[in-house]
This record gives C-alpha cells, sequence and structure tokens, in this order.
C-alpha cells in the first residue's frame, strides 16, 4: 500500500481563534488597557498598574469589565419548581429565596465534586416571571455548565446563555456613593441584594455583591449601553478603571476561591472549605447530586484543606509549589499565592493535611527548590467591608 | 569609556571602569509591572552566558533573568531587599541588579548597543 494522498483541499493549519471582545473592548484600549487573551476573552490585565488600581479599589472604587462571566437565565412554569430543579445540582437553601435575593453556591456532579462556583438571584418583584431564577457563571465554565444543566433539568427548565448583556463591578468604599449620583440602588439594596435600576434613562440590573471583599455593586446592562454607562461611571470623581490583575490580588486578600485553581472537579465543598456554600438543613437532609460522598467526608474529616498561608519576606508563593513535610515529602499544594499590596507580605491559599490546617500552624512551602515557611491564617486576609444595611 | 549594551531578552550591561553592571531595561521592567521581589544570586557564583542568574517577581507572575555574557558575580545590590520598586523606578541606575567581572569580554559583540534595542523592541 502506498502513502494515502494529501489532497490540497483536505489540509488543515491550526486556526488561531482571536478572543472574544465584550462591548467595552475599545474603551479599554482608549484608556491603555493592555489587553491579554483571558479564558478566550480579550481583556485588560492592567491600566495604570496592579498596585495602584488594588489599592485604589480598597480606598476609593474601581470599575471592572466582568462581561465574560456567563449570565444564564432559567425558566421554568414557577419559582417552587424552578428551585426544586436547581437545588439538585446546587446544594444551597434556594427555597427560602425572597424576591431580590442573591445566594453564593455551587454546580456539583454525582461524585460530589465541584463543576463550578455560582450566585444565584431570585428576580426583584415585577421583574420577571415567578419561575425565573438569575444565575452567574464563571466564564471558562459557561458551555460546560450549560451542558450539565441541559442534561439534567433540560426536560422541566429552560436555560439561555445571555449573548448581548455585559456586567460591570464597581468596586470599592466609594463605590456607593459614586453609584448614587446615577441611581437610587445604593439607597435600596444590602449586600446580596438585587434589583432593576435606571441609569441615565438606561435600564439595568444592579446586585450589590462582588469578588473583591469591599462593598461594590454589579451592573448588568445591554451591550449597545454599556460603554456609555461605563464612561457615565469613570466620570465620576472616585472611580478609575481597573483590570484582571489587581481583581485577582483582591480577590486573594479577601479569601475568595478561583475556579479552576482554588478548587476545581475533583475537588469537594468541605475540603475547599466551601460548607457555607451547602444550606444549613440540606447539609443533614441532602437532595443534591453527591451527596452521600458529601456526607461521608464532613463525618470523618477532609484529608486535605484549603488554607491561607502568611509568610515573611517579600517572595510570592504562588500555585503550584509544593508544601511539604520535615523529610522534604510533598503532603500539599499552593493554588493561588502573590504579594499583597494591603498587607505588603506574600499570601496563598493551598492545600496542606488537616491535622496542620489549625490556624498559626507552621507550613513549608518550596519556592524554586529552596524553603519558606508559611503559617496557616484565617482568611479573609483582609476584612471584607459588605454593608448588611441599605446605604453609603 | 562607559558602554551600554543589550540582550533580546532585555538585559542590559554597562562596561566601563570597574565591574560591569548588569540589570533590565526600562522596557522589560514597565512590561513586568510592580516588582514586589528580586532574588539575586550569591557574590563569587560563575554563570554561563544565558544561564539562569536572577529571579525579578511582579505582583502577577515570576521573571527569570539571564546572565548576558560568562560572568562572575562580584556584588548585588541589595538595596532591592528593602526597595525592589528601584528596579521599577530606576532601572538603568538605582535598580541595578548584579555586579560582574565578565569571563569574556568578546561575547559582548553579540550584543545590542542602545539603538539597535530600541529597533528591536519597537
Amino acid at each position: 500500500m502506498g502513502e494515502p494522498i494529501q489532497s490540497e483541499t483536505l489540509k488543515t493549519e491550526p486556526v488561531k481563534i482571536a478572543p472574544v471582545k465584550t462591548a467595552l473592548h475599545d474603551l479599554h484600549v482608549e484608556l491603555g488597557g493592555r489587553v491579554v487573551d483571558f479564558a478566550g476573552y480579550a481583556l485588560p490585565v492592567q491600566f495604570a498598574g496592579i498596585v495602584a488600581e488594588h489599592n485604589h479599589t480598597r480606598t476609593s472604587a474601581s470599575l471592572f469589565d466582568v462581561s465574560h462571566m456567563g449570565q444564564l437565565t432559567v425558566t421554568g412554569p414557577n419559582f417552587e419548581t424552578t428551585v426544586a430543579a436547581l437545588e439538585t445540582l446546587i446544594p444551597a437553601d434556594l427555597a427560602s429565596l425572597k424576591p431580590g435575593e442573591m445566594r453564593y453556591s455551587v454546580l456539583l456532579n454525582d461524585g460530589g465534586t465541584i463543576e463550578d462556583d455560582l450566585i444565584v438571584t431570585r428576580p426583584a418583584i415585577g421583574q420577571a416571571d415567578d419561575g425565573v431564577i438569575n444565575i452567574v457563571i464563571n466564564a471558562g465554565r459557561k458551555t460546560h455548565d450549560l451542558a450539565v444543566f441541559q442534561k439534567q433539568l433540560g426536560a422541566q427548565l429552560q436555560f439561555v446563555l445571555a449573548d448581548n448583556l455585559a456586567l460591570l463591578a464597581l468596586q470599592g468604599p466609594k463605590a456607593a456613593t459614586a453609584l448614587a449620583r446615577l441611581c437610587d440602588a445604593p439607597h435600596k439594596l444590602s449586600f446580596m441584594q438585587s434589583a432593576p435600576a435606571t441609569i441615565a434613562g438606561v435600564s439595568t440590573i444592579v446586585s450589590r455583591c462582588g469578588y473583591t471583599g469591599e462593598d461594590g455593586f454589579e451592573i448588568s446592562v445591554l451591550n449597545e449601553h454599556a460603554e456609555h454607562i461605563a464612561r457615565l461611571l469613570l466620570s465620576e470623581d472616585e472611580v478609575l478603571p481597573a483590570g484582571l490583575g489587581a481583581r485577582d490580588s483582591l480577590r486573594l486578600e479577601s479569601g475568595l476561591c478561583l475556579y479552576g485553581h482554588d478548587m476545581d472537579d475533583t475537588i469537594d465543598p468541605i475540603s475547599a472549605g466551601l460548607l457555607f456554600s451547602i444550606g444549613k438543613q440540606r447539609r443533614e437532609t441532602g437532595g443534591f447530586a453527591g451527596f452521600e460522598h458529601v456526607r461521608a467526608i464532613r463525618e470523618e474529616g477532609p484529608t486535605l484543606k484549603r488554607v491561607g498561608l502568611s509568610f515573611e519576606g517579600r517572595m510570592p508563593v504562588r500555585e503550584g509549589a509544593e508544601i511539604v513535610d520535615e523529610n522534604d515529602a510533598v503532603i500539599g499544594s499552593v493554588t493561588s499565592g502573590t504579594f499583597s499590596p494591603t498587607l505588603q507580605h506574600p499570601i496563598s491559599m493551598a492545600y496542606v493535611p488537616r491535622k496542620l490546617s489549625k490556624i498559626g500552624t507552621q507550613v513549608t512551602a518550596r519556592v524554586r527548590g529552596k524553603p519558606t515557611i508559611g503559617v496557616v491564617t484565617k482568611m479573609p486576609f483582609v476584612p471584607q467591608t459588605y454593608k448588611r444595611e441599605p446605604g453609603l | 569609556m562607559s558602554k551600554l549594551l543589550f540582550t533580546q531578552d532585555h538585559e542590559y550591561v554597562r562596561t566601563g571602569d570597574g565591574d560591569a553592571v548588569v540589570g533590565i531595561s526600562d522596557y522589560a521592567q514597565s512590561q513586568l509591572g510592580d516588582i514586589v521581589f528580586v532574588e539575586l544570586p550569591t557574590v563569587g557564583t560563575k554563570f554561563e552566558k544565558g544561564a539562569e542568574m536572577a529571579v525579578v517577581e511582579s505582583v502577577k507572575a515570576a521573571s527569570e533573568i539571564y546572565a548576558p555574557v560568562s560572568l562572575i558575580i562580584t556584588a548585588v545590590n541589595s538595596e532591592l531587599d528593602g526597595a525592589p520598586d528601584l528596579v521599577n523606578s530606576a532601572p538603568l541606575t538605582e535598580g541595578w541588579l548584579v555586579k560582574a567581572t565578565l569571563v569574556d569580554d568578546a561575547a559582548l559583540d553579540t550584543l545590542m548597543d542602545e539603538a539597535a534595542y530600541q529597533a528591536h523592541i519597537a
């Protein structure tokens, strides 16, 4: 048999797919943003600089473009039916959600491990039909999560991933003051509440939540109005643009997990330190995928636990660094790490053996072959300043 | 007479009276962003051209710094312990990384002068 003949038309070359631009892409470029490919999206990693943006978020207000996140609308015949179905995959107590209320949780599989973390919102009164629930999911898991939802619940519920919505995150102690000049949402919402708001004649949904540990708002708006709203917010004295670099250092200081790094589909919520993502009663009554596994791990205690680590000096201990014992055997690993601009020392998240997970325990990490001592630290590393009452 | 030469990887070597001075270029520090930590070699260590000699860490990532030519470290910039940001603010002056004696002066001929380097990064 001779060599197969390769037809010219069949020859393929790897296609480099350009990252997807959000509605704010041109604005990012205009503002001097350094645009990179993040999970297939063209997004700015920084503007003025990661440390400057980080500090500005903790003292004033920063505007982040988080339009890459998935905004999912779930529709069922009525609220009770929709949440009952979702609760088979999401272990939070969704049935008790009041209109406008939001809850952080996870999407679980039959093995009790985490497919994604997410925020579930029950629309405010009058915002949508009774059976509608909104869920925000991670950019890198959009397609995956949608397939899981369709497969498990597609017969009962309709799932639509928005392709025309931007998401802007305004975060910082002065975010409420800045936003209050444009709408009354800051006076109506407390932490983890959501409601429609009109900003300069444009319809938006404003949620008082975020990924920085500061007070802040996430604003969902049609793509065609996103740049206008962003420019309005940036014209407020308090507000400067910020990118993904600062978003990551901020969330790490706040002890918030990053899916795909601090947990993934090999990790259960107990080991990940996300017990609060499971409704209190549901920890006993279950009714969600993987409950038996989760219950068993909770009873026995996890083998490895996610903890915060603080280090002396200035050398960051990053994802992939190994945690070793006195014989230099690998006993755990670092999943996130940076130099904390607020605390001025390195901080990390790591999985360590349960017996070493008590606050104050010293553990040894290896960076470029050299040992460095970390101390197990309570998270958040930097206090969270969520507003539990409406107002500025 | 002082000469300033650059590598493709954005290190510089300044030669003249006394030991050579090695650091990273202004372009490199701006690409790296806020530098939070610098790991410097031990005085007396010899590095072949291209060997990993130091590490410069920004908030986001760690970057290896390579020996621009074969050299032996004679001094390291201890100011960078407490003020790694000197590399950002003064990369060609106070933000120098190491001083060294060069093993082979002729190797300098393979490096770029300032004009060629500016063209390289353009």
